[in-house]
């Protein structure tokens, strides 16, 4: 621990003298801060001399001490006298008018209108660039449609694999567990009217066209939406999408179309292997209930059609398009720093989960009315 | 006042694990209050041998000892003890993007003092002044520019006035006046107050009017090839390599 002290007398022409010694640093300021600054508060309108004869040492905390006396809008002012050469170059660093008062404090509410106003700008842009940015990936499917060349395969490929391969043991797991709960809550009130059977077909129905591409999307979402926009916000925080920019290059048709492009292939594909293990969840639960697997299958058989198949597999390419968009959209709308890529994957996420719920129910008005 | 070195690095063989040595059996001194300077072309190893120094990689062999402790084999409170010793700038800046340029500066005050919040406001204004940033405390990372980071990282090295200074790249970025005034306060706070500095840099500029010694790596040698002050190896040496370093000569191109 180091020493320093603070001793207070009273001059002959009636001001007062701090005499500070000792050592001034981080460790000693703490205990004199307070009664220095007392010591001056306590004579308003007298004449203070800081005596710093006796300071052997004063890093920036001592330093400190001296400059927030000497910014003290007081009428007489705050003399420092006998300070050390060495410590009087560091101290002659600091405009004690500058650190009179902060210079760039932080940024005040305005009106409540005005904020109305700003969040309505807001949501008003964030509108405007969904809109520009579905028209620009249009037109950059459009072209790699007609100039499949352009597309960049070997990155389609990589993503495929991210995307479908590496997701497989999660939509697996889930998918399985979707099944085997479908099959217990739905197995134990019908089997007091002896109807366990049907529980196949319930199974059968809800998988295909509803809960298979729904889950299978809403985990493309936390997985992969995610991941694009983490891996796109954070080229765009390292400047790489500018380059891609200034070297000519549209980052939707090299970035996004890609990632598309991959996820169209991948989603219908993921969703029929979740509809597939969904199911083998559903049968090997029923077996419990005394039903063979080779029942509950040629139950599913009768009760499900190609239409309820066809109903849900259309769903995935549309849930693909919306997970990989959003999640690339996202990834361009990244501002600067570490933490606005977390929230890029954050609201790509979440947007896109909601976006997946909404058209999800867009589609089953839409089936009610075509009476599919 | 101590003779003894502040810094000792002896036989150190550094790198990466798993990949070749780029450092072999290094060793050299840094006395109290000198200003240091590490210097070498692009890959010689300078910026890891300032991570083994600060203790971030651990050396493939050899000791790091500062101050008396030896940072290689320490732990714990231990390597919190010697690392409180001294402060260290990034070249990046390495910011803390959620927080404003004065939460960053105020960090390590009020993590490692007991000073009041007004001290603490005060003092770490005081040091974003020093590196002219006064006018942007409220200002977060993202919205200023490398340069400007760069100096709020030195801001943020020399909030608790350590008695050593880990300066990684500080000038490069910054317009030649700031880079000026960095090179003066260096020298005040190395005249004044004894901090020593460890400086890694190739701007010549700096280092010619900052540092008291320098050691020169070489990419090739893989550790160092001459060692001493700055202005003596340019005028002096006759090593060709440390001539071309000093003289900013073109390598020559192999038949």
């Amino acid at each position: 621990m180091t020493t320093a002290a603070l001793a207070i007398s009273e001059a002959a022409d009636g001001g007062r003298v701090l005499a500070l010694s000792g050592r001034l640093d981080s460790e000693s300021v703490p205990s004199l801060w307070q009664a220095v600054r007392r010591a001056v508060a306590e004579v308003p309108t007298r004449r203070v001399v800081v005596d710093a004869a006796g300071v052997d040492y004063c890093d920036g905390a001592g330093i400190a001490i001296f400059v927030d006396l000497l910014r003290q809008p007081r009428e007489p002012g705050v003399e420092i006298a006998n300070l050390k050469p060495a410590f009087e170059v560091l101290l002659k660093q600091f405009d004690p008018k500058v650190l009179e008062h902060d210079l760039d404090p932080e940024p005040q509410r305005g009106p409540a209108v005005e904020e109305v106003g700003r969040a309505a700008y807001t949501v008003w842009r964030d509108i405007r660039s969904q809109v520009s940015f579905v028209g620009e990936t249009v037109a950059a499917l459009t072209h790699a449609i007609r100039n499949p060349s352009s597309v960049r395969w070997k990155d389609v490929w990589r993503i495929c694999e991210q995307v479908g391969a590496d997701a497989l043991p999660i939509v697996a797991l889930i998918s399985f567990l979707l099944g085997m709960i479908l099959a217990f809550q739905s197995a134990v009130p019908m089997k007091r009217f002896g109807a366990e059977i049907f529980v196949a077909d319930l199974i059968g129905l809800s998988m295909l066209r509803e809960l298979g591409p729904l889950m299978t999307a809403i985990l493309l979402a936390g997985r992969s939406g995610a991941a694009f926009a983490a891996e796109i916000g954070t080229m765009r925080v390292n400047q790489e999408v500018d380059a891609l920019t200034t070297m000519g290059l549209d980052p939707v048709r090299f970035l996004v179309t890609p990632r598309i492009i991959a996820a169209l292939l991948m989603t219908p594909l993921l969703v029929l292997f979740s509809n597939l293990v969904g199911l083998i969840g559903g049968a090997i639960t029923m077996q419990s209930f005394s039903i063979p697997i080779v029942t509950f299958l040629k139950e599913v058989d009768s009760a499900v059609n190609m239409t309820d198949f066809l109903a849900g597999f259309i769903k995935s390419f549309v849930f693909a398009i919306l997970v990989a968009g959003i999640g690339c959209l996202r990834g361009l709308q990244t501002g600067a720093g570490a933490s606005a890529v977390g929230d890029s994957a954050t609201r790509a996420v979440v947007s896109g989960i909601i976006l997946l719920v909404v058209v999800d129910g867009l589609f089953a008005v839409v089936y009610y009315v075509l009476d599919i | 006042m101590n003779d003894e070195p502040i810094i000792r690095v002896t036989g150190l063989d550094g790198g990466y694990e798993g990949s070749p040595p780029i450092l072999l059996d290094v060793s050299f001194d840094v006395a109290r209050g000198q200003v240091f300077g590490i210097l070498g072309g692009s890959g010689c190893g300078k910026s890891t041998l300032m991570k083994h120094m600060i203790g971030l990689l651990p050396p493939m062999t050899g000791h790091v000892v500062i101050d008396g402790a030896d940072i290689v084999s320490a732990e714990g409170d231990a390597l919190l003890a010697i690392r409180r010793k001294f402060g260290v700038m990034y070249q990046s800046g390495a910011l803390f993007g959620s927080m404003t340029l004065l939460e960053n500066v105020r960090l390590p005050l009020e993590v490692w003092t007991d000073l009041p919040d007004d001290a603490i406001d005060l003092i770490a204004r005081m040091k974003l002044e020093l590196v002219g940033l006064e006018g942007f405390t409220g200002h977060m990372p993202a919205e200023l520019s490398g340069g400007m980071q760069k100096r709020a990282g030195i801001a943020r090295a020399m909030a608790l006035d350590p008695s050593i200074l880990f300066l990684d790249e500080p000038s490069s970025g910054l317009d030649p006046i700031t880079a000026a005034s960095l090179d003066a306060t260096i020298r005040r706070l190395s005249d004044s107050l004894g901090v020593t500095f460890v400086i890694v840099t190739h701007d010549l500029g700096s280092v010619f009017v900052a540092t008291d010694r320098v050691i020169l790596l070489d990419r090739r040698a893989k550790g160092i090839i001459a060692e001493g002050d700055p202005r003596t190896l340019r005028d002096e040496s006759t090593d060709p390599r440390v001539r071309a370093f000093f003289r900013r000569e073109a390598e020559p191109i192999a038949a």
